[in-house]
């Protein structure tokens, strides 16, 4: 059989940089091809090529036995290829039906017909068992994963022979996989093609067929089983060792340590109510729960960036002002933010300026800033926490993701805090940045910091957090110490009373 | 966003020269150095190679490529270009003071656009300076105002333009209304308030130490031109060299980073109005000086103005990135487009089609360069 696409000998460059670098690969009718490799390794790109959003320097495309050459996004699409990207190219102001019609609406001279539209969303969503998003909703007031659902039916609106997605499990909860799984069983049965790319290799092995790993650009391996490989063996194969990521072995919490972080009672009108916890110095504390569990709006109320309704947040026994990000800053807390893009970094602005941004008055003096001094600072501690490149004027978005989560940690590491709190601090990341995150979480809860932790990934929360709170429906409904706990109790935990299987 | 995906090749994490999993455990002491591995200098050096060739930084040339002056070289070419038509066009162009007319005229707007500058870097719009200007010239020429004398009247002009400052500030921070929509309320009814003090009649400067601040000259240059270089200069040192600015940068590059890493976003915000105000103010009393009288009429479409030569001096309408020195030089080339215009008894019909045709046309050029440069 001769495969879907062919790609040989792909290379791009940008300025300075050999994006791709000879990239092979094929792409059968009816299956789903996993695409592998650490970020970096040139997914991404790869993806824009045979989106047709970038055209490649050199090699060839070979789509249904004719060479292809796609200049633009348009063409990609007239020849069946469809994209869900990582980051949703939705329009937020549009409605559900409006944006999977988007460039195709149903029109009859020139007049769009609505309905039409509508009941056709309608069949798409129920198709994708997502028969509760109404059509008419405004995407901008969709939960992420709605968002994601929408972006799969507008790839299904198209009769797509090719569907490439970009990480789309990232931001939705294990039902919601389920059913993505199954909509991919069904659309590989009738001979579409899937490339598939994720970080989790658990999924790889669930719904995909074959694997391509790609590695500083290059093909490194094409066409592996994707179920028969060992684990190990893909490992090395993206990282050029052989490890798997493991956990750093932690002390035992000190029980009689002081409590830094006491919130009690804490609510929110419509996210979460009554919601208490301590955390000692020293101490990682992990919040488990589904997306929309209520999880990051408790990290976030907590920290005063949403207005508690009621309830108390207290660092080291002081009452903290409610609502209030720099009282919280003053008092010694840090937050690493759930989407690092646009809650964490000034993507155009240097490392250095991100790195110093909470620290700024400790670089001035009189109002005039100390350059010299803040560089020197910011550099120390982004040597510490090995980022790279270590060039610290370069502006922030050309890092790569796990580099750019190690900047927003620097930040907390230059001030210096008591609380530390992490919203998803791996996502996105690769596995050599992640060990190295995990070991600096242990090494800062090991100097004192009491380390609030908020992550979908369960065995992530085992394996960092001293004691776990699993967070459902806005309520803390259970909590214990991790190691009285295992990945298949928490989610057994965090589901209970959501209809599922 | 083709900047973006340069990313990958070059900055993935090195494989090799990460720390080996089952080290350092918790316990252990700062992980400042990477292991020495033999492979980890390879990848490292490929890494720091690729990343010094795709960002010519750190160099002088880059450095200067960086500055303002260097950001802007379409917008000096362009200055530049003017001049040469102004000096085969116009026998008195090149004269002492023909250029000195030029500078005193950019002086009252370049104020204002030093304010504005700073507004829209902070990622908002002020469309209320041309009438917050005229409000602030009515007050200050009252009959009442002028019988305190000029320090009064300097401390008037600067409180009204400080004080609808501080109303949008506040309006826009904690009413959460869109800056566009409360500057243009400003706009009207600062435009109201200057009609109905001043009975839209023009008041007569009597004072003869306000009147004098537009007729006295310093070795040989014009007072106002020593003024707007003073505020030119202060406001460069306040975006560039303090935390102000700094602060100012990361609130309109990203309000919600800016926020979530401790920043009083709101009290910035209202400071960047209120600057911008203080700057209408100081331009109330030199246009106040030039024309020798407070109108309700002046300042007319002056936040056009000013809002042109801060996009065409390359910042970013959304906030964020900016330069000072590329305003002024907006200002520049407009206040040159005038003269030229002016020397050769040419329409202001046409003058308006030039200006329009050169906004775009600087844009165009500036966002090539940015494109080609970025990558």
């Amino acid at each position: 059989m001769t495969p879907l696409l062919t790609m040989r000998g792909i290379v791009k460059e940008f300025p300075g940089v050999r994006a791709l670098d000879g990239v092979d690969l094929d792409v059968d009718a009816g299956e789903v091809h996993c695409l592998l490799g650490q970020n970096g390794a040139g997914k991404s790109t790869l993806i824009k090529v045979i989106a047709g959003a970038h055209r490649p320097d050199a090699g060839e495309v070979v789509l249904d036995g004719t060479p292809v050459s796609f200049g633009s996004p348009q063409a990609a699409d007239g020849a069946g290829i469809a994209t869900i990207h990582q980051e949703l190219d939705l329009v937020p102001a549009l409605s559900v039906a409006e944006n999977v019609m988007l460039g195709h609406e149903p029109s009859r001279w020139g007049f769009t017909r609505p309905s039409d539209a509508e009941a056709l969303t309608r069949a798409l969503l129920l198709r994708l068992g997502h028969p509760e998003i109404p059509p008419r909703r405004e995407v901008g007031r969709l939960s992420a994963a709605g968002q994601q659902v929408v972006s799969m039916a507008r790839a299904l609106a198209r009769d797509a022979r090719l569907i490439v997605m970009d990480e789309p499990s990232a931001v939705l909860d294990p039902e919601e996989v389920r059913n993505l799984f199954r909509v991919i069983r069904e659309l590989t049965a009738e001979g579409v093609a899937v490339v598939y790319i994720s970080h989790r290799l658990d999924e790889i092995r669930e719904v995909g067929d074959r694997v391509t790993v790609l590695k500083d650009g290059r093909t490194v391996a094409r066409d592996l089983p994707a179920r028969a490989t060992p684990t190990a063996e893909v490992i090395r194969l993206m990282t050029g060792r052989s490890i798997e990521y493991v956990f750093p072995e932690r002390a035992a919490a000190d029980p009689a340590a002081d409590v830094v972080l006491e919130v009690d009672g804490l609510a929110r009108a419509g996210e979460f109510a009554g919601v208490s916890f301590t955390v000692r110095a020293g101490e990682v504390v992990g919040l488990a729960g589904l997306v929309g569990s209520g999880r990051s709006e408790i990290l976030e109320t907590v920290y005063g960036a949403r207005r508690a309704t009621a309830g108390t947040v207290r660092v080291r026994g002081a009452a903290l002002r409610t609502g209030s990000v720099p009282a919280a800053v003053r008092a010694g807390m840090g937050l690493c933010p759930e989407e690092r893009k646009s809650q964490g970094l000034l993507l155009h602005e240097p490392v250095y300026r991100n790195v110093s941004l909470p620290a700024l008055a400790r670089f001035a003096r009189a109002g005039f800033m100390r350059q010299d001094a803040e560089i020197a600072a910011a550099g120390g501690v982004t040597a510490q926490l090995d980022v790279r490149p270590a060039d610290g004027t370069r502006a922030v978005r050309t890092l790569s993701g796990g580099n750019q989560q190690k900047v927003v940690l620097a930040r907390w590491l230059l001030r210096g805090c008591t609380v530390l709190l992490l919203d998803e601090p791996t996502r996105g990341v690769d596995v050599g940045a992640r060990s190295e995150i995990y070991a600096l979480v242990r090494r800062l809860a090991a100097e004192g910091v009491a380390v609030v932790l908020v992550s979908s990934e369960v065995p992530e929360v085992l394996g960092l957090a001293d004691r776990v709170l699993v967070v459902r429906e806005g309520r803390v409904v259970h909590e214990a110490p991790a190691c009285d706990l295992d990945e298949a109790r928490v989610l057994d935990l965090v589901m209970e009373g959501t209809a599922h299987v | 966003m083709s900047d973006h995906s340069a990313a990958p090749g070059v900055t993935g994490t090195a494989p090799g020269a990460a720390p080996p999993a089952s080290a350092p455990p918790a316990s252990a002491p700062p992980a400042s150095a990477p292991p020495p591995a033999v492979p980890a200098t390879d990848e490292r050096g490929r890494i720091e190679k690729a990343a010094r060739a795709a960002e010519p930084r750190g160099s002088t040339l880059g450095r200067l490529l960086d500055s303002g002056v260097g950001r802007n070289l379409g917008l000096v070419a362009v200055l530049v270009l003017l001049c040469v038509v102004g000096v085969a066009t116009a026998d008195t162009f090149a004269t002492t003071s023909n250029l000195l007319t030029i500078l005193t005229s950019a002086s009252i707007i370049g104020v204002i656009t030093v304010g504005v500058t700073f507004v829209i870097i902070g990622g908002g719009i002020d469309l209320s300076v041309g009438k917050v200007m005229a409000l602030a010239s009515v007050w200050a020429t009252t009959v009442a105002t002028q019988s305190f004398g000029p320090v009064v009247m300097v401390f008037c002009a600067l409180a009204v333009g400080a004080g609808a400052g501080l109303v949008n500030g506040l309006l826009i921070a904690y009413g959460r209304i869109v800056p566009f929509i409360v500057t243009l309320a400003m706009l009207i009814s600062a435009q109201g308030l200057a009609e109905r003090i001043s009975g839209r009649r023009s008041q007569i400067v009597t004072d003869p130490t306000i009147a004098a601040i537009a007729t006295t000259r310093l070795l040989g240059i014009p007072l106002m031109v020593y003024i707007f270089a003073a505020v030119v200069a202060v406001g460069w040192v306040l975006l560039n060299r303090t935390t102000f600015g700094r602060r100012t940068f990361a609130i309109g590059g990203n309000p919600e980073a800016a926020r979530l890493a401790g920043l009083d976003v709101r009290r910035h915000t209202i400071a960047l109005y209120v600057l911008s105000g203080l700057c209408c103010g100081i331009a109330a009393i030199m246009i106040a000086s030039l024309t020798t009288t407070g109108s309700s009429t002046h300042g007319t479409l002056y936040e056009l103005d000013a809002i042109a030569a801060v996009i065409i001096g390359g910042t970013l309408l959304t906030g964020g990135r900016g330069t000072l020195i590329g305003s002024i030089l907006g200002v520049l080339v407009f206040t040159t487009i005038t003269n030229l215009f002016v020397l050769n008894n040419l329409e202001t019909e046409i003058q308006n089609i030039a200006k329009g045709v050169i906004i775009v046309i600087a844009v165009l050029i500036q966002t090539r360069a940015r494109r080609s440069s970025s990558g």
